[in-house]
C-alpha cells in the first residue's frame, strides 16, 4: 500500500549557486582518498595495504577490527602513496595516486534476469568483498549495516531536500537497469518492504515510478522531508529493538552495477554547487576524489563535501566524502560586522523574524548568498519552541539534547534517539540562536547508547 | 568603523592570555560584540552556515516591544502627579516629571544588574550574556515611581544572584528574574511597594479629596469588609478614573510601565509578529482569567467576585505580566501543550489570589512565579506522554 505523507514543519533554505542540469567536464584529480572517518561508528580500522602497494578499484584497503569480512575498498586503481594518521596512530586518510585509466577488480557478473534468482548468501558474499555492502546503512546509529540482522524494512529516499542538493533523477539518468538490479538485491535482505520515497512536490521521474518490487510513497513538505529518517518516522517508525536499513539512490545503482557488470564502480554524477564555483552543474567523479581541480572565484572559500547543513568542510585540497553526491563552495565568513546583531536586513538568511530580520519579506524564489559566519556566539539553550517548528517528527529535540548532555541513557532512548542521526537535527542546529553544535551532541549520544 | 575596530584591536593584548587584564577578557569580548558581530566561523563538521539571528537580536526585540509601555509610563507618572496635586500641566511637564523619576530607576537597575553580571562572568570566566538586557528594563517597569533607589539596587542584586546566577546564568534560571526582584521588595520592604505608593507626589501636597487607592485596593476592601467595590470605584475622588476604557488605556495609578493595556497590546503585537513571544501563553492567560473570573461571577459572594470578569484584564498588571513576564522563554513551560496549561493556570491563579486573598491585592506576580516553579512539572508530564507514545510501538 503506497502512502502519501504531508509534512508542514520544516524550512527550505534557498541558496544562490544551484547546479544547472548539465554535465561538465572536470579534470580528473591525481589523488583520491578513502577516509575511515567517513563511516560513522567505524572506530578501529585495520589496514590491509601499506604505502607503495598497488590497488584496483574494488581492492580492499581496510576493515573494522572484529568485522573482517566487510571490506572497505579502493574507489580507483593506483598506488597507495600516503597513510595519514592522527594521534594514537588513528588512520585519517589512505591516499591513492590514481592511474590515468581506472582498472577494476573483477567480480561475478550476472544477467539482469538472473539477479532475482540469486541466493542471499551469494549476493552477500559479493557485496561484502567488493565494498558494495558499505552503501547499506542501518538505523538506529547511522552506521554500516550488520549483515546478520534482518531489517524490518529498507528505505530509499529518491530526493534530497537539503540546500542546493543534487537531483537524483538527473544523476541516475540512463541507469534504470542498475537501479532495478540494486532493488532486487536489497529485497533479498528483508522480509518486509523496500520503500522508495518520491518527492510529492515535483514531477516524479519514470526512473523511480517504474521501479518494480518496491512500495512507492509520496512525501510532500519542506526540508527535511527528503531525509530518510523523517520518512521512516512516518511510514514505519523505529522502536527499541527495531532495525531499518537505508540506502542512498546512488548506492542502489552502485550495488546494481556491481552485479550486472561485475565491477565496484563508485563513479557518479556529483552536483557542483555554491556561489563560489565558476561552473556549476554535474561532473562525473569517483568517490574520494580530491577537490583541488575545481575552479573557484575568490581566495577564502569553504570547500564542503556534501551540503551546507550536514556536509563537512574539507578544504580546497580535501576529498569528496564516501557518501556525498555534492560539493558546495561558499565564501568563509571571518569578518566583524558593525552592529551586525541588530541592523535590519532583508539580505540575511534567517528562519526567525526577530526585530529587523526581514528575510520573510523576500518571495519564495529569493536565493540567498551565505558564508560561514556564525552570526553570534554560543550561549546556553534559551528555549523558544523553534526547534519543534523545523522537526517534522514527534520528537522533542530540546529534551533529547538535554538527556544526551546529562548522559541519561533511559531518557535518550525514551525520547527517540534511535530514530535520528545528525542530518535529522541539522536544521535545528542551523536555526539555533544559541549556536550550539547539536549534530555533534547527537553523535555523542548515539555513540553512548550504542556502547551502553 | 575601522577606527573603532582599531581601538579595540589596540587594547586587545591587555585582555589576552598573559595580558594585564587577562581576567577581564570576557568583559572585553562582551563590549566588542556589542559594536561588532563577532568574526567566528562554523566548524569543519556540523552545519557550515548559521541562521543570521542570535540571542542578542531576540532579546533586543523584547526591549523594543516594551518601549511603548515605557514611554506611556513616563507620561503617566507625571500625569498622575499633576492630577493628584491639582495642577494644570502640559504634556512636556508631565514627561519631565516622568523622566526625572523613571530614568534614575532604570540607571540603577541596569548599572547594578550589569555590574553584578560582570562580576559573575569574570569569576566563572564565561561570556557575558544578553538576558539581563531584558530584565534590566522589566525591573523599572514593575516598580512604583516612588520606590527608593537603594531598594531598586538591593532587589536587582538579589534577583540577579539568587534568581539567576546561582542556577548557572541566562537560560538556566527557574524564576523570572524581574519578578524575583519585585517579590523580594514585596516581602522585604512591603511598605514601599504596597498601599498608597502608586502616585508620585514629591514635596507637593495633594488635593483634599485625594486618595492613592487603586481599584485592586477597593477590591481587597470589598472582599474583607463586604463594601461595594464598583460603587467605591465609581465614587473615586477623580471621576471616571476607574471606568473600563480609562483603565484599558492605562491613565490610572500603578507601577511605572504596567498600567496601560493598550501599550501592552502593542508590545504583544510586536512579540507575536516577530515570533519572539508565545501567543499561546498570552492567549491562555486571558482565557484562564476569564474562566476563573466568570466562575466567580456565577457563584457571587462579594462585590469583587461579582465584578465582570473582563475587568480583571484591565486592572493591575495582568496584561503586562501576560505579555512580558509569563512569556519569558526560560522560566515558562517549554513544551507546546505545556504552554497552554501554564498560561491558563496563571490566569486562574491570578484571579484566585486577587479575589480570595485580600492580603495580596496584585495576584499576577505571585501567579507567574508560582507557575514558573510548576512549569517543569507540567513539562514533565507532556514529555512523559511523548515517551509513552514511543514506548507503545516497542516490541522488546
Amino acid at each position: 500500500m503506497s502512502q502519501t505523507i504531508k509534512l508542514k514543519k520544516g524550512f527550505d533554505i534557498n541558496l544562490a549557486g544551484k547546479a544547472e542540469n548539465k554535465t561538465i567536464e572536470v579534470t580528473q584529480p591525481d589523488t583520491f582518498a578513502l577516509k575511515p572517518t567517513d563511516f560513522s561508528g567505524l572506530s578501529r580500522p585495520k589496514l590491509v595495504v601499506k604505502e607503495g602497494d598497488n590497488v584496483k578499484a574494488g581492492s580492499p584497503v581496510f576493515f573494522e577490527r572484529n568485522v573482517e569480512d566487510i571490506l572497505y575498498t579502493s574507489p580507483v586503481s593506483g598506488e597507495i602513496v600516503e597513510i595519514k594518521r592522527a594521534e594514537k596512530r588513528k588512520v585519517l586518510e589512505v591516499k591513492i595516486l590514481a592511474d590515468k585509466q581506472v582498472e577494476f577488480e573483477k567480480f561475478k557478473a550476472y544477467a539482469a534476469s538472473e539477479i532475482s534468482n540469486l541466493s542471499k548468501e551469494d549476493a552477500l558474499e559479493q557485496l561484502k568483498k567488493s565494498g558494495g555492502w558499505t552503501n547499506i546503512i542501518q538505523r538506529p546509529y547511522g552506521c554500516v549495516a550488520n549483515p546478520e540482522d534482518s531489517p524490518k524494512s529498507i528505505f530509499i529516499s529518491t530526493f534530497d531536500s537539503s540546500p542546493l542538493a543534487p537531483d537524483y533523477s538527473y544523476v541516475l539518468q540512463g541507469q534504470e537497469q542498475y537501479f532495478q538490479a540494486g532493488i532486487e538485491v536489497l529485497n533479498k535482505f528483508t522480509a518486509g518492504t523496500v520503500h522508495l520515497n518520491v518527492d510529492g512536490k515535483a514531477e516524479v521521474s519514470q526512473l523511480f515510478s517504474n521501479t518494480k518490487n518496491v512500495q512507492l510513497n509520496n512525501i510532500n513538505g519542506p526540508h527535511p522531508a527528503g531525509n530518510v529518517g523523517v520518512q521512516i518516522h512516518h511510514i514505519d517508525p523505529i522502536a527499541k529493538g527495531d532495525i531499518v536499513w537505508t540506502v542512498n539512490p546512488v548506492g542502489v545503482a552502485i550495488i546494481g552495477k556491481l552485479f550486472i557488470e561485475g565491477i565496484y564502480d563508485t563513479s557518479r554524477l556529483v552536483a557542483l554547487t555554491g556561489s563560489q564555483l565558476k561552473e556549476r552543474g554535474y561532473a562525473k567523479m569517483y568517490s574520494g576524489a580530491c577537490l583541488n581541480k575545481l575552479v573557484v572565484e575568490g581566495d577564502d572559500n569553504r570547500f564542503i563535501s556534501g551540503n551546507v547543513l550536514s556536509g563537512e568542510g574539507v578544504g580546497s585540497e580535501g576529498y569528496l566524502g564516501n557518501y556525498h553526491n555534492q560539493v558546495t563552495v561558499i565564501p568563509e565568513g571571518k569578518y566583524e560586522e558593525f552592529l551586525g546583531w541588530i541592523m535590519p536586513s532583508t539580505k540575511k538568511l534567517s528562519f526567525h523574524k526577530a526585530f529587523g530580520m526581514l528575510t520573510f519579506l523576500n518571495g519564495k524564489d529569493k536565493e540567498f548568498q551565505v558564508d560561514t559566519n556564525t552570526h553570534g556566539e554560543e550561549r546556553n539553550f534559551v528555549i523558544s519552541g523553534a526547534f519543534e517548528e523545523v522537526m517534522p517528527m514527534d520528537i522533542l529535540p530540546t529534551y533529547l539534547f538535554k538527556a544526551i548532555m546529562a548522559e541519561d541513557y533511559d531518557d535518550m532512548e525514551a525520547l527517540g534517539i534511535y530514530e535520528v542521526i545528525e542530518e535529522d537535527v541539522a536544521l535545528c542546529e542551523f536555526i539555533d540562536i544559541s549556536k550550539n553544535p547539536l549534530q555533534e551532541i547527537l553523535r555523542e549520544g548515539i555513540e553512548l547508547i550504542k556502547e551502553g | 568603523m575601522k577606527f573603532l575596530q582599531n581601538k579595540f584591536d589596540q587594547i586587545k593584548p591587555l585582555f589576552e592570555k598573559g595580558g594585564k587584564f587577562e581576567k577581564f577578557h570576557t568583559i572585553y569580548e562582551g563590549h566588542r560584540t556589542i559594536f561588532f558581530a563577532p568574526d567566528i566561523i562554523t566548524g569543519k563538521k556540523g552545519t557550515q552556515i548559521k541562521d543570521a539571528t542570535d540571542l542578542k537580536r531576540l532579546m533586543f526585540t523584547v526591549i523594543i516591544a516594551m518601549i511603548p509601555c515605557l514611554i506611556f509610563g513616563m507620561w503617566n507618572v507625571g500625569h498622575q502627579h499633576f492630577i493628584a496635586t491639582g495642577v494644570e500641566a502640559s504634556i512636556l511637564d508631565k514627561f519631565w516629571i516622568g523622566i526625572l523619576k523613571v530614568v534614575p530607576i532604570m540607571v540603577v537597575s541596569y548599572g547594578v544588574g550589569l555590574l553584578t553580571e560582570f562580576i559573575f562572568c569574570v569569576i566563572y570566566n564565561r561570556p557575558i550574556e544578553e538576558g539581563f538586557l531584558v530584565s534590566g528594563m522589566l525591573i523599572p517597569l514593575i516598580m512604583p515611581a516612588t520606590i527608593p533607589l537603594w531598594q531598586v539596587a538591593m532587589a536587582t542584586v538579589f534577583a540577579v544572584v539568587i534568581g539567576k546566577e546561582v542556577f548557572g546564568g541566562t537560560g538556566m534560571n527557574i524564576l523570572n528574574v524581574a519578578l524575583t526582584a519585585r517579590v523580594f521588595l514585596y516581602f522585604a520592604y512591603p511598605s514601599q511597594i504596597s498601599g498608597d505608593v502608586w502616585t508620585y507626589l514629591g514635596d507637593k501636597t495633594p488635593v483634599d479629596a485625594f486618595s492613592g487607592a487603586t481599584i485592586l485596593a477597593y477590591g481587597a476592601e470589598a472582599a474583607a469588609n463586604g463594601t461595594n467595590m464598583m460603587q467605591l470605584a465609581s465614587n473615586h475622588w477623580y471621576a471616571g478614573m476607574f471606568d473600563f476604557w480609562n483603565m484599558f488605556i492605562g491613565i490610572i495609578p500603578g507601577s511605572i510601565g504596567e498600567t496601560s493595556v493598550l501599550m501592552c497590546l502593542i508590545g504583544a503585537f510586536i512579540l507575536i509578529v516577530t515570533g519572539v513571544g508565545s501567543w499561546k501563553i498570552m492567549l491562555s492567560v486571558i482565557l484562564g482569567t476569564l474562566a476563573m473570573g466568570g466562575l466567580f461571577n456565577l457563584t457571587g459572594g462579594n462585590s469583587f467576585m461579582e465584578m465582570p470578569a473582563h475587568y480583571h484584564l484591565v486592572i493591575g498588571g495582568l496584561a503586562f505580566g501576560a505579555v512580558f513576564m509569563a512569556t519569558d522563554p526560560v522560566s515558562a513551560s517549554h513544551t507546546e501543550l505545556g504552554k497552554w496549561i501554564y498560561g491558563f493556570l496563571i490566569g486562574v491563579i491570578t484571579v484566585l489570589i486577587r479575589v480570595v486573598n485580600p492580603a495580596y491585592p496584585e495576584g499576577i506576580m505571585l501567579a507567574i512565579l508560582f507557575m514558573n516553579v510548576f512549569a517543569p512539572l507540567i513539562d514533565f508530564y507532556v514529555v512523559e506522554a511523548n515517551k509513552k507514545r514511543r514506548l507503545k510501538r516497542a516490541t522488546v
